[in-house]
């Protein structure tokens, strides 16, 4: 039937349903990633995010909350320099964690 | 245990050791009061108002003082060496002269982080950077011309707190509340001037804190920001650039000011490792001695005879010091009752 209106898909996160298989693979090779406290470092150093929304942050936060499309997208824009590794007061190994990340398909296998 | 008054050394004469020898002192011992600084008080005593309620640190210090006035106290004094004894323990004090004493209580405290050590927030590099101390020094003698008359101002927590790559994992305690402190401070001074803070988390967890949190807001319209600032710049100016990210807008901020203010955190004081060790005291892995247990006994340490005070077991508040100082004279009252 049409009412002449289509309703917008909710933008609401809902966690009974969002997958984690590729945060928790992602945990698995570069344990690292638990210890973010996302004070936004990394991405307030980043070379590209002004640019390219590129952010480490979110990157981690959004894997957690089942956006694989905006990971991915984030991911693509990445140059690897390295800068957010160097400014983490965690000392996580940013690069690696995204290296790792890009290496990771959907759910979580090594397809690279 | 022999029949005189037994003596305990007290290792510094900040807010912890006065309060501490007062108390020991009142319970009928015989405390010494070892410094190193040519005055006592501290830390404390280059600070020039408290929180919460803007009283003035020089109240405290002097009432502290008075009250540990007939005690026994060497300033400008170093340790050279510490030993065990049978029952007691032997100091040689850096002017020659041997203590003895029956217990040893550690009021060492703390130091302030270093904050040249942050390269990227430019500390000893750009003019208008300057720290959490120099502001206090400035409230105190209005006499650093970088303070004069900003436009815009910034406080960066957790400078040296939380940082693996600054060695210290701890959270100073105190920092956020400082820089609340010295925001509603600058903001009374200069009333035009837009203070930011950036934090990474605001704990604001003791007494009166929420309130203090609640007037920077609405009484003085003090802008918080959520993220940490990863670099500093200096514009062609003088002024400084500061980037952050807005964490709770997901996009890169960036802001000139006039003057930034690093709140330095606590760190652990290297010399107090160096006692503990000369005489078999546990030192924590972040350099802070090791209490026999971090619930019910935090000033004692697995050594009998051997007390804490203050910020030598991790970072403390002023309230919390005190309490605590009192707390290891009566724990040092009960285990010579023990032992007679």
């Amino acid at each position: 039937m049409d009412f002449g209106f289509t309703l917008s898909p909710s933008s609401a996160v809902n966690l009974d349903t969002v997958d984690h298989a590729r945060y928790d693979r992602l945990v698995q090779l570069a344990p690292d990633a638990l210890t973010c406290i996302g004070c936004g470092s990394c991405s307030a150093t980043c070379t590209a995010a002004p640019w390219s929304g590129m952010s480490v942050r979110k990157v981690i936060l959004c894997l957690q909350r089942g956006r694989d499309e905006e990971v991915d997208a984030m991911l693509s824009r990445c140059m690897l320099c390295g800068k957010c590794t160097m400014v983490c007061p965690r000392g996580i190994n940013t690069r690696h964690l995204i290296l790792t990340l890009c290496r990771l398909d959907r759910k979580g296998e090594v397809v690279r | 245990m022999v029949n005189r008054t037994p003596v305990i050394a007290v290792i510094g004469a900040g807010i912890a050791g006065l309060e501490a020898a007062r108390q020991l002192k009142d319970l009928g011992y015989k405390p010494v009061l070892i410094e190193k600084a040519p005055v006592v008080g501290g830390h404390v005593a280059e600070w020039n108002r408290l929180f919460p309620d803007l009283s003035p640190a020089a109240d405290l210090v002097q009432s502290l003082s008075k009250g540990a006035g007939s005690v026994k106290t060497y300033t400008d004094t170093e340790i050279a060496s510490m030993g065990r004894l049978k029952d007691g323990y032997s100091l040689i004090l850096g002017n020659g002269e041997t203590l003895l004493c029956d217990a040893v209580l550690f009021a060492t405290g703390f130091h302030l982080f270093d904050a040249s050590k942050k390269e990227e927030y430019g500390y000893g590099i750009y003019d208008r950077v300057i720290t959490n101390r120099d502001l206090e020094q400035w409230f105190n003698n209005r006499h650093d011309p970088r303070v004069a008359n900003p436009k815009a101002v910034g406080f960066v927590h957790c400078v040296g707190s939380r940082d693996v790559k600054a060695g210290n994992t701890q959270c100073s305690k105190v920092c956020c509340i400082t820089a609340i402190k010295q925001a509603i401070e600058i903001k009374e001074e200069f009333p035009e001037a837009e203070v930011y803070c950036f934090y990474m988390d605001l704990r604001l967890f003791g007494k009166k804190y929420e309130d203090f949190y609640i007037k920077a807001q609405r009484d003085y319209g003090i802008h918080f920001i959520r993220g940490r600032v990863s670099e500093v710049g200096e514009a062609i100016d003088g002024r400084v650039v500061v980037k952050a990210e807005d964490t709770l807008n997901g996009k890169p901020i960036k802001v000139t000011l006039d003057l930034l203010v690093l709140m330095a955190g606590i760190v652990c004081n290297p010399d107090a490792q160096h006692y503990a060790r000369e005489i078999g005291v546990a030192v924590d892995e972040d350099g802070f001695l090791r209490s026999r247990d971090n619930v019910s006994s935090i000033v004692e340490s697995s050594r009998p005879g051997v007390f804490y005070a203050g910020a030598c077991t991790g970072a403390k508040t002023i309230p919390e010091t005190l309490a605590e100082a009192r707390s290891a004279a009566l724990t040092i009252h009960q285990y010579f009752n023990k032992r007679k």
